[in-house]
């Protein structure tokens, strides 16, 4: 069986395609272990992983932490607000206090472009990144990936729409890097103002009609607009914004096809997706939690792999 | 290195057929007992055993299942090779079963330890047997021992017990191996 080709999962753009046809057959595995009666496997007996989440997160943290335990690894977790961050500790510092005690690998998220790639570069243990400010959210895009391929059977050649607030959002750039390497189409859609300027540089295209947008695609990855981000008004008001680029059952219904509707949560209903679509059987939402954690076993298992004792 | 023929098609065929029969002795008709295939390489010999039950000595409800032990094994982040993980394909109930497991060679008997706990999975079985081709005696780590065995070998460590199946390499032989 070949191995990852990356030593810590910083993000999409370091990964190939092998590696996540890998990643993908070994959460096929781990898939059919999290529907068992008991759904628990040995394997990372030994192994410790630190969970430190430095910015909220409700799913994310609890898929990792299922996916840990799960695959029987001892687990710690750790949130900035209530840590020594706020007395004025360094991340080196704070990491290194937490490795000395042991740690294999390290799940993190932080409010920082490349905080994971700083970190393993002074640290000893595997980083996986969840989620680095708009950056990179890696195991979210090959979470959507997976979701996209037990659907439709293939992500090659598929039409991916990314709706709603592309510029501060790191599912977005994670999701591009991944579609793309396994050949799927992709466009995104939404205000002017919330689309990064030099998103043609990745070879995505632009459609700004969400109408039009959707009649393109197969599937539509909805985005949360993120407000906490936001420092000056990128729209007039949400409720323009709803009018213009929320999906609604009657948008959907007026399409000549069916197409699979996405959405990495939390979800604003009745902002950027009305609760009859989220709720909707062409919704693969909770699909993508239940796989989220057989990725995150497949990603915590191949890397814990590669931890030689 | 040397290879050395320990049994042909022939010999094998006559394995199968005495193997069917004692697991008849003592299943009857198999009402409460399940066949389960260590994957990978048991998978194949647990097959023909199946179809020969149920083809040859009419057994109606026959389940047959295949277990994967590749997340329970033991030497995981101890091998030079990432282990490959294969499907497991259980649809039935193991509760209160009689479970018999198929396996190709008995060598060290860390495959049936693992498989012993990963079977804990789907259920308390009632009982578990082991049913292999080939035991190699002397050879074990673990006090784990047949309950229906093909042939018995003596081999040295350094040598190999290699089995191959019609339906893998177009002849079903076993042969021994010396580097």
């Amino acid at each position: 069986m070949p191995e990852l080709s990356v030593d810590h999962l910083l993000g999409i753009k370091y990964l190939n395609a092998e590696d996540i046809n890998l990643i993908f057959k070994t959460a096929d595995h781990f898939k059919e272990v999290i529907n068992r009666p008991i759904k628990k496997v040995p394997s990372l007996r030994d192994i410790t992983i630190a969970n430190l989440f430095f910015e909220n997160s409700t799913r994310t943290k609890l898929s990792f932490e299922l996916a840990e335990k799960r695959l029987s690894a001892d687990v710690i977790n750790f949130s900035a607000s209530q840590s020594s961050v706020n007395k004025g500790e360094t991340l080196i510092d704070t990491v290194n206090n937490i490795l000395s005690m042991k740690v294999d690998i390290v799940v993190m998220r932080h409010p920082n472009v490349g905080a994971g790639v700083f970190l393993s570069k002074h640290v000893d243990a595997k980083i996986i990144n969840a989620g680095d400010g708009t950056h990179e959210h890696p195991t979210q895009a090959l979470l959507d990936s997976y979701s996209i391929r037990e659907k439709l059977g293939n992500v090659k050649g598929k039409k991916v729409l990314i709706v709603g607030d592309v510029l501060h959002s790191r599912v977005a750039l994670s999701n591009i890097f991944a579609l793309q390497l396994q050949g799927a189409k992709i466009k995104v859609c939404g205000p002017t103002t919330l689309i990064p300027k030099y998103i043609s540089s990745l070879g995505v295209e632009v459609e700004t009609n969400l109408e039009k947008a959707l009649e393109w695609c197969d599937v539509a990855n909805v985005l949360r607009v993120q407000h906490e981000r936001m420092d000056i008004n990128y729209f007039p008001s949400t409720r323009e914004y709803t009018q213009l680029f929320g999906i609604n059952k009657t948008i959907l219904d007026n399409l000549g096809k069916k197409i699979v509707i996405m959405h990495p949560g939390p979800i604003n209903r009745g902002v950027e997706i009305t609760s009859d679509v989220a709720d909707a059987d062409q919704s693969i939402i909770l699909n993508q939690v239940e796989n989220g954690v057989a990725v995150r076993m497949a990603v915590i298992y191949l890397l814990a792999q590669q931890i030689k004792r | 290195m040397s290879k050395k023929i320990l049994l042909n098609s022939k010999d094998i065929e006559i394995i199968l057929h005495r193997l069917a029969c004692q697991l008849i002795e003592n299943h009857n008709d198999f009402s409460n007992t399940v066949l389960v295939g260590l994957q990978p390489r048991g998978s194949f010999l647990a097959k023909r055993l199946a179809d020969l039950l149920k083809n040859q000595y009419h057994i109606k409800d026959l389940k047959l299942g295949l277990l994967d032990i590749t997340f329970y094994r033991d030497d995981f982040r101890r091998r030079e090779q990432p282990l490959t993980a294969t499907s497991t394909e259980i649809d039935f109930i193991i509760e209160d079963k009689k479970v018999v497991f198929i396996d190709d060679v008995l060598f060290s008997g860390r495959s049936i330890r693992a498989a012993l706990t990963a079977i804990q999975s789907y259920g308390r079985p009632e009982n578990i047997e082991l049913l292999v081709l080939i035991d190699r005696r002397f050879s074990r780590h673990l006090p784990i021992q047949p309950n229906y065995k093909g042939r018995q070998v003596d081999a040295i460590n350094e040598e190999k017990v290699l089995v191959t199946w019609k339906e893998t390499h177009k002849k079903d032989a076993v042969y021994l191996e010396n580097n």
